[in-house]
C-alpha cells in the first residue's frame, strides 16, 4: 500500500509556491527578467537532457526537478543579467551541480547555487551591473522607494544591502544620507523591492510561499525558522538591525527554498536544527566581515558540505533508551516505573 | 466510564493511510465449514515447532491434540475437524515456505473429542493452573504475532505487572475482525480480560480502541462501565496498535529498546486472544478456529468469517463468492505488514487475521526496484521507532552490514510506514527485512566460527601445544 505522493507532485508544490513571486517579478522587471528566467530554465533542462543521454539513463526530465532548479536559479539572478550567462548558469547547475554527482538524490551541493556560484565568480562585473535602479510600476515607486533611491544614487551602492553595509560601517558613518537608514527599507523590502535579484521582489510573497510549503508538509519548518531566527538573534547581538537583515539579501529565498532542498539538507529533525543554526552563524559571519553583501549563497554551500557529517552523528531521536545490561544499576533506576 | 486520551495519544511519526474498513465493518461474523482436506502446519506460533502426535491412519476429532512440544516456548495444535489423518508431510505454509503439516480428511461430522470439557470455574484456579489451561488450549497471540500466550502471561517475578491492555486498536487498513468481536462478543472479551488480569496479578485493565470505531467504543463503554473497566479512545494513526506505541500513547511509558512491555509493568493482549481464553474456560474447546477478515476490491462478497484452522485460502475465498476480478496480489494480514502469498493452497493458521486481495491498480508498485532516494526524509519523520529507514535500506542494498547495527536496525518493527510515504516508491521495508536476515545469518555464522576456533584452541592446548606459555 503506497501513499499517492511522488517526486513530481512535490516539485509542483514548490513551483506553485514560487509562481506568484515570479509573476510579480516579471511585472516589475519586464522583458529582461523574462529572458533570464527562460535561459536559466532552458539551460537547466538542456544540461539534464545532455547528461541523461550521455549516461544512457531513463528520461528524468518529467520529474520536474531540473525545471525547479532552473526556476530557483533564475530567482537568484540580477534582473539585467545577460541571457548567455543565465544559460551557462543553468547548464552548470544541472551538469556540474547534480548529474556529475550521480543525479537526483546524490548531489552534495544545492545545484542552483552551484550554478550561481560558478557564474558569479566568473563574471562578477556583469553581476554588479545587473541590478536595477528602479521600477516603473506604482507599487515599487512609492515615496519610500524614491527616498532610498535618491540616497543610494548619492552613495553609488549596487544593492540596498551593500548600501546598508556602508551605513553600519563605523568608518564610513559620517556623511551618509538619512534615507539609507534601516527602517526606511521595511516597506519596500517587504512589498516591492526592485533593487535586488529577481526573487527578492517581495518578502511577503516569499513568506507566503514558504508557509504554503510548510502547511503542505513539503518542507520542515525547522530549517527556515531556525535559520532566520538564529541570524536575527546573532545580528541583534552585534548591534545590527535584525529585521532588515532578515528581509534583505536573498535570505528569505535561501531559507525557505534553497536550504530546504531535500538532498542537500540533513534527514533527522535534530540534524535540521543543527544545520539551520550553522547557516545562521555562517551567514551572519559573512555579512559582518566579507565584501559580499550576500552571504546566503556561500553559507548554504558551506553547510551543504557539512551535511554528511551532521547526518552521520546527529541521528534521529530513538523511541526509547536501550534495555540496561544486567548489573547496570544506574540505567535500571532510570527506567520508567 | 471511558478515558478519552485523544489529545495526548498522538503517535509520534506514523502515517494515516485510508482505512478501507467499509468493505466489511458492517458484516457480522459468519461461521464457515472447513475444507474437505485440512492442512494443519505444526508451526503456527513463535517458538519451537510441534512434533506430530498422530500418524497416518489415525482417527481424530474436533479438539484432538495433533501436535505438541516439550519446549517451553511452544503451544499444542488441535484438529479443527473430525476425520482420518491422511499423512504427516511437508506442506506449503503462508509464512515459512514448506512446513511439516498434518493432513486430515474431513468427514464433515465435526464430532468433538471426549477430552474437550470445561476445565471448571476459573475463579477458583490459581495463576499457574490458569496458565496451564491456556497452554493446553493451544492459545497464541491472535493479533498476528502468534506468540504462545502462556509464556507471555508468565513474566519473571521481578517485573510486576500493574496494567493489562486489551488491544482492539486494529490499526491495519481493511481488517475488521477485532472490530466485529467488539460489537458481537463484548462480554466474552471482558471475561478474557479478567482471566488475564488474574494470571498476571494486574490491578488495572484497559480496553484500547482507535477513534475510527465509534460504534465499538460506544458498545464497549456501555458493557465495560458496568464492570469497572476503562475503555480508552486512541487517535487513529498507523501503527497505533503496535504494542510499544500503544503503551506510550495510553500510559506514557516507553518500553526500552530490546525490551518487552513487562519491563514497564504492562501486558498487552489482542481481543481475539482474550475471546479464545474466555471460550476455553467456559467450554473447554481449544483454539481450533479464528475470525478472519476476507476483503479487497476483487472479492465478490467481502466478509468476516469464523474459519476452522487448516482451511485453505482457496476455500475461504470461495465462501465469499470467489473473485469477481483477477487479483494481482493476495496477502495474509493487512496491506502494511501482511505477507503476499504465491498460492491459495496455503491454510488458515492461528496467525491469519485477514486475507486481502488487491487489484492490479491497487498493487502498482509491487515489483521491487533499485532504490533512488531523494533524501526527502518522509521515512525518517514517519518512523515510530526513530530510525533512518532510508540509510538502513541503502546500506542493506549496498551490503554494508556493519553499519546496520550502528543505525539500530534491530529496533525496526517492520511496520512499513517508511515505504508507505516514499515518493520514489523505494522498497524500503523489504530491504530492511533483508538486511536484518542477512545480519542475523552473519552473526550466527561468526559465532559458530568463534566456537569452532575456541574448540580448536582447546584441542591444541590439550595436546600440549601451549609450550611457550607461562
Amino acid at each position: 500500500m503506497r501513499d499517492a505522493i511522488n517526486t513530481r507532485k512535490i516539485m509542483l508544490h514548490v513551483i506553485f509556491a514560487l509562481t506568484p513571486l515570479t509573476i510579480f517579478s516579471l511585472a516589475i522587471h519586464g522583458l529582461a527578467a523574462f529572458s533570464v528566467l527562460l535561459s536559466c530554465i532552458g539551460g537547466a533542462l538542456l544540461g539534464e537532457f545532455i547528461m541523461v543521454s550521455v549516461r544512457h539513463l531513463p528520461f528524468t526530465l518529467d520529474d520536474f526537478s531540473a525545471l525547479l532548479t532552473g526556476l530557483l536559479l533564475a530567482l537568484t539572478m540580477p534582473p539585467l543579467l545577460p541571457w548567455w550567462i543565465a544559460l551557462v548558469a543553468g547548464l552548470v547547475a544541472t551538469i556540474l551541480g547534480k548529474q556529475m554527482f550521480g543525479g537526483i538524490g546524490h548531489n552534495m551541493f544545492n545545484p542552483a547555487l552551484v550554478g550561481r556560484a560558478v557564474v558569479f565568480v566568473s563574471w562578477p562585473g556583469y553581476f554588479a551591473a545587473g541590478y536595477a535602479k528602479s521600477a516603473a510600476i506604482g507599487l515599487a515607486n512609492t515615496t519610500a522607494h524614491k527616498t532610498i533611491q535618491g540616497a543610494v544614487d548619492v552613495v553609488n551602492g549596487a544593492t540596498p544591502l551593500a548600501a546598508m553595509k556602508i551605513v553600519y560601517d563605523p568608518a564610513g558613518a559620517i556623511g551618509v544620507p538619512q534615507g539609507l537608514h534601516g527602517s526606511n527599507y521595511y516597506g519596500p523590502l517587504f512589498l516591492a523591492n526592485p533593487w535586488g535579484c529577481i526573487g527578492e521582489v517581495s518578502a511577503l510573497l516569499l513568506i507566503l510561499g514558504g508557509i504554503y510549503l510548510i502547511a503542505t508538509r513539503v518542507i520542515d519548518w525547522r530549517i527556515p525558522v531556525g535559520y532566520i531566527a538564529s541570524l536575527a538573534v546573532l545580528t541583534a547581538f552585534t548591534g545590527r538591525d535584525p529585521l532588515f537583515y532578515a528581509l534583505a539579501g536573498g535570505l528569505l529565498i535561501g531559507a525557505f527554498f534553497m536550504a530546504t532542498d531535500y538532498t542537500t539538507s540533513p534527514m533527522s529533525r535534530r540534524g535540521k536544527l543543527v544545520y539551520a543554526f550553522g547557516l545562521g552563524t555562517t551567514t551572519w559571519l559573512l555579512r559582518l566581515s566579507s565584501n559580499y553583501p550576500e552571504g546566503v549563497m556561500f553559507s548554504i554551500l558551506f553547510m551543504n558540505a557539512l551535511v554528511p557529517l551532521i547526518d552521520r552523528y546527529v541521528l534521529p531521536q530513538p523511541f526509547s533508551k536501550p534495555l540496561a545490561a544486567e548489573g547496570d544499576k544506574e540505567a535500571e533506576e532510570a527506567l520508567p516505573a | 466510564m471511558g478515558v478519552a486520551l485523544s489529545l495526548f495519544s498522538k503517535v509520534r511519526g506514523g502515517v494515516h493511510p485510508p482505512g478501507y474498513k467499509s468493505f466489511t465493518e458492517d458484516k457480522a461474523i459468519r461461521e464457515i465449514k472447513a475444507s474437505s482436506t485440512i492442512f494443519m502446519p505444526l508451526q503456527q506460533h513463535v517458538g519451537t515447532q510441534c512434533a506430530p502426535r498422530v500418524k497416518k491412519g489415525d482417527e481424530v476429532r474436533v479438539g484432538t491434540v495433533i501436535g505438541d512440544s516439550e519446549a517451553y516456548v511452544s503451544a499444542p495444535i488441535h484438529s479443527s475437524v473430525s476425520g482420518k489423518v491422511i499423512q504427516v508431510a511437508p506442506h506449503v505454509h503462508p509464512t515459512f515456505g514448506d512446513v511439516l503439516s498434518v493432513l486430515i480428511e474431513n468427514d464433515e461430522k465435526y464430532e468433538i473429542d471426549p477430552s474437550v470439557k470445561a476445565p471448571g470455574t476459573w475463579k477458583d484456579m490459581d495463576a499457574g493452573e490458569l496458565r496451564r489451561g491456556i497452554r493446553k488450549a493451544g492459545i497464541v497471540g491472535l493479533g498476528g504475532a502468534a506468540f504462545p500466550t502462556h509464556v507471555k502471561l508468565n513474566p519473571p517475578r521481578e517485573f510486576a505487572i500493574d496494567t493489562v491492555i486489551l488491544n482492539a486498536v486494529e490499526c491495519e487498513p481493511y481488517l475488521t475482525s477485532d472490530y466485529r468481536l467488539l460489537l458481537e462478543q463484548p462480554e466474552s472479551l471482558l471475561e478474557g480480560l479478567r482471566i488475564i488480569m488474574k494470571v498476571v496479578g494486574a490491578a488495572a485493565g484497559i480496553i484500547a480502541i482507535e477513534d475510527n470505531k465509534p460504534e465499538a467504543l460506544k458498545k464497549m463503554r456501555e458493557v465495560a462501565s458496568a464492570n469497572g473497566f476503562q475503555v480508552a479512545s486512541l487517535k487513529t494513526r498507523y501503527p497505533q496498535g503496535a504494542e510499544k506505541i500503544l503503551i506510550r500513547s495510553l500510559l506514557g511509558r516507553r518500553v526500552p529498546e530490546g525490551g518487552l512491555p513487562m519491563h514497564v509493568g504492562v501486558i498487552v493482549n489482542n481481543v481475539g486472544t482474550a475471546h479464545a481464553i474466555a471460550n476455553y474456560f467456559s467450554t473447554g474447546m481449544p483454539l481450533i478456529k479464528r475470525v478472519v477478515t476476507v476483503t479487497g476490491s476483487p472479492v465478490s462478497n467481502p466478509s468476516n468469517l469464523m474459519v476452522p484452522l487448516g482451511t485453505t485460502f482457496e476455500n475461504v475465498i470461495e465462501a465469499c463468492g470467489g473473485f469477481k476480478q483477477e487479483p494481482n496480489k493476495v496477502i495474509m494480514g493487512g496491506p502494511m505488514m501482511g505477507l503476499a502469498q504465491f498460492t491459495l493452497d496455503v491454510p488458515v493458521i492461528k496467525a491469519t487475521s485477514g486475507i486481502l486481495a488487491l487489484s492490479a491498480a491497487e498493487a502498482k508498485y509491487s515489483v521491487p526496484t533499485e532504490p533512488v532516494c531523494i533524501r526527502c526524509a518522509r521515512c525518517v519523520d514517519s518512523c515510530p521507532m526513530g530510525l533512518n529507514p532510508s540509510y538502513l535500506a541503502a546500506y542493506a542494498y549496498h551490503e554494508k552490514w556493519e553499519e546496520l547495527e550502528r543505525l539500530r536496525i534491530d529496533d525496526c518493527m517492520e511496520c512499513g510506514c517508511c515505504t508507505y510515504g516514499c515518493p520514489t516508491k523505494n522498497p524500503i521495508v523489504q530491504l530492511v527485512k533483508m538486511g536484518k536476515v542477512e545480519m542475523a545469518r552473519r552473526k550466527a555464522r561468526d559465532e559458530k566460527t568463534e566456537e569452532e576456533l575456541a574448540s580448536l584452541k582447546d584441542k591444541d592446548k590439550d595436546k600440549g601445544g601451549d609450550r611457550a606459555g607461562v
